[in-house]
């Protein structure tokens, strides 16, 4: 190892290259910035959007006429009363420009007869969702991202980095310290903006849709230097994620492609479309809503009405081998390689951590409260309110991603220097230099007992006792867990990375939870057993920020607007 | 139904002074390789180093690796009854046990 950390200057600091991180990378660069794109991982593959098989909401118009309005009354809809309005319609405004600029990059968006296809998704008045073919759609969405940033000059791309804490020196972020995995060097980045592109939190629960670097990074980053979270207790669990038989190289939320294209019929024990119990009646069409869904399997299965791995069965029996073939194409051999016939057998399957509605708290310029921090795609709160609307994810990676790097990049036109001084890394350059030797914790051991702790006691169906439970078990954690990051520091040291992982999901856990435990109703994704009744005094945001004193919630209005015209 | 697979490991952090390890992996029928690494790392040996971001959708290709000789993806190949033997990639830079240097130049970063 070196004798110092390893120095660079940016214009703009850009942490995570999924979908958002890529678009502001884009626009950034456009507007004439020096950008570093971080990732943990690799450019452009981990992240939640390479994992998106389908679909993206976007009023087109291209073969039912739409506008936006009417997208953006689905999503407030979806979002039950919780949307901050500007973000919400920011999302359904500008997600046409962004589907035809992925076009011009080469996409290849599914077309009939010449006009781009639009299917049909749960919660839309009508068809509006775009996609690639066959279950393509996160990976040609995130190839044709990363072709675009590399034609884009003035982009320098940083695989196996990991941003441990921003910056904040005078009241605003200047940078970052992060730790190289691959070779173990500590590395200090100045910036003069930056802009946290880090996704949601799906790797705090046991069973989840996405990968295994979504530990909600971006909410404990922007926590730690100051700017406040939002709406931490939406979490969206995906209804029809696949249980059993194991299936591999397929994405758990494969299923829902199957049922937009053939509608399919979700089933109890007893063969009953069960549904119907719960307020809406499918008889084969795919109409339900993500938290309804949800509600319906799970109290399904604790009526002792669940599939043997404990979920619903999921049938295309009614489906015709030419029918499944035609709509999925070579799927249906991958699915053969699983043994897996589905002419001849229902699949189960069970909801599954799937995205976060809460994030950090911005405006429609991408901007946080602290000057400097900007954030894009899921890891902004808000556009979604207590429920996300089918579609809308990759949609607000492009858009918001878009938004934040053309807003980073004004923050940048007005700043001559770099205001980074090594004083204000210093707790954080203080941490990174302990060496771990002698502290013998499994960490991976400590990340599956915080994913059971959240995926047993803060899942879809919650109760002040199970949430509390949960803050103890996080107590615990976090004790254990200790002020000294362990591994031996050599290169690609895995538990010093799940040791700084750790850092931040215990936060990050701990704040899903107590908004959980504070939110006295059930709302949406929030389904609190002993408070099942939606209540319109209710109709607030919680706020969380941290400070000397710990974590603190804070109710706040819903952003409104007079309804668009 | 559980089975043994009985996975031998090529561990270290530099390709000449590498050491073998032996793991009895008990699974059920149609469970990865990467599911095996994971309950490795869980259960015995946290300090094994793999490669991997998506866990089962093949979608992220970062957990290549060699299982008997031949490139798989560890996601996707499955495991079986008898002995296997997994080495990092023998075409890229060693970076410490399964782990080597996949990412395209143009992408790493160099402190």
């Amino acid at each position: 190892m070196s004798a110092g950390p390893t120095h660079v200057e940016t214009d703009v600091l850009i942490i995570g290259s999924g979908g958002a991180g890529m678009y502001a990378a884009i626009e950034a660069a456009r507007a004439g910035c020096s950008v570093l794109l971080a990732d943990r991982s690799l450019i452009g593959r981990g992240g939640a959007t390479v994992m998106a098989q389908m679909t993206v909401a976007v009023a087109l118009g291209s073969e039912t006429p739409d506008h936006w309005n009417f997208h953006y009354n689905d999503t407030l809809q979806a979002g039950r009363g919780l949307c901050d309005e500007r973000l919400a319609q920011l999302l359904c405004e500008e997600g046409p420009a962004c589907i035809r600029e992925m076009e011009e990059w080469g996409i290849g968006w599914a077309r009939k007869d010449g006009r781009i296809t639009q299917a049909f998704a749960p919660g839309h008045d009508r068809p509006r969702c775009v996609y690639v073919d066959f279950l393509n759609t996160g990976p040609a969405v995130s190839k044709t991202l990363r072709g675009a940033v590399t034609r884009r000059k003035g982009i320098r791309k940083a695989g196996d980095l990991v941003i441990v804490d921003l910056v904040r020196d005078g009241g605003e972020i200047t940078g970052a310290v992060a730790w190289h995995i691959s070779t173990g060097a500590t590395v200090t980045i100045a910036a003069k903006a930056t802009i946290v592109a880090t996704g949601g939190l799906t790797r705090l629960y046991r069973r989840n849709s996405a990968s295994a670097n979504m530990g909600g990074d971006g909410y404990a980053l922007a926590l730690r230097a100051g700017a406040p979270l939002v709406d931490m207790e939406f979490v969206q669990f995906f209804p029809i994620g696949h249980l059993a038989p194991r299936l591999i190289g397929m994405d758990p939320i494969m299923w829902d492609p199957f049922r937009y294209k053939l509608g399919g019929r979700l089933l109890n024990s007893e063969g009953e479309e069960f549904t119907a119990r719960y307020g809406v009646n499918e008889e084969g069409r795919y109409v339900t809503t993500r938290d309804v869904a949800t509600y319906a399997i799970v109290k399904e299965v604790e009526a002792g009405r669940g599939s043997p791995h404990g979920g619903a069965y999921l049938s295309f029996a009614h489906c015709s081998e030419a029918a499944l073939r035609q709509a999925f194409g070579p799927v249906i051999d991958r699915l053969a390689k699983n043994q897996i016939d589905l002419t001849k057998m229902p699949i189960e399957v069970a909801p599954i951590a799937h995205y976060h509605m809460g994030g950090v708290l911005a405006d429609e310029r991408m901007a946080t409260e602290v000057p400097g921090l900007f954030v894009a795609g899921e890891a902004v709160g808000g556009a979604n309110g207590a429920n996300r609307l089918s579609g809308n994810a990759i949609t607000e990676a492009l858009v918001f991603g878009r938004c934040a790097g053309r807003s980073a990049a004004e923050r940048v036109k007005h700043m001559h220097t770099h205001s980074f001084g090594a004083d204000a890394a210093r707790r954080t350059l203080d941490v990174v230099a302990v060496s771990g030797e002698g502290n013998d914790l499994n960490t991976a051991a400590m990340i599956e007992r915080l994913q059971a702790t959240m995926a047993d006691d803060v899942g879809p169906l919650r109760t002040e006792a199970k949430l509390k439970r949960a803050l103890l078990a996080i107590d615990e954690l976090t004790r254990e867990l200790g002020e000294r990051p362990m591994g031996d520091n050599k290169p690609f040291d895995l538990r010093r990375l799940e040791w700084f992982d750790l850092r931040n999901m215990l936060l990050v856990a701990r704040t899903v939870t107590m908004s959980a435990l504070a939110r006295g109703e059930s709302r949406g994704a929030h389904q609190r057993e002993d408070l099942p009744v939606m209540l319109p005094q209710w109709r607030l945001n919680q706020v969380a920020r941290l400070d000397s004193s710990g974590l603190a919630l804070t109710p706040i209005p819903v952003v409104t607007q007079a309804a668009a015209q | 139904m559980t089975s043994i697979a009985k996975l031998k490991i090529w561990r270290g952090d530099s390709a000449d002074a590498g050491r073998w390890e032996h793991y009895e992996v008990p699974f059920e029928p149609g469970q990865s390789v990467l599911d095996a690494l994971r309950w490795i790392r869980t259960t015995r040996d946290p300090s094994l180093a793999i490669r991997f971001s998506c866990i089962n959708a093949n979608a992220c290709k970062e957990c290549m690796i060699e299982l008997d000789g031949t490139t798989v993806y560890a996601c996707t190949a499955r495991l079986a009854a008898r002995e296997m033997t997994l080495t990092p990639l023998s075409n890229k830079r060693l970076v410490r046990d399964l782990v080597t240097e996949i990412g395209p130049p143009a992408e790493r970063f160099v402190p």
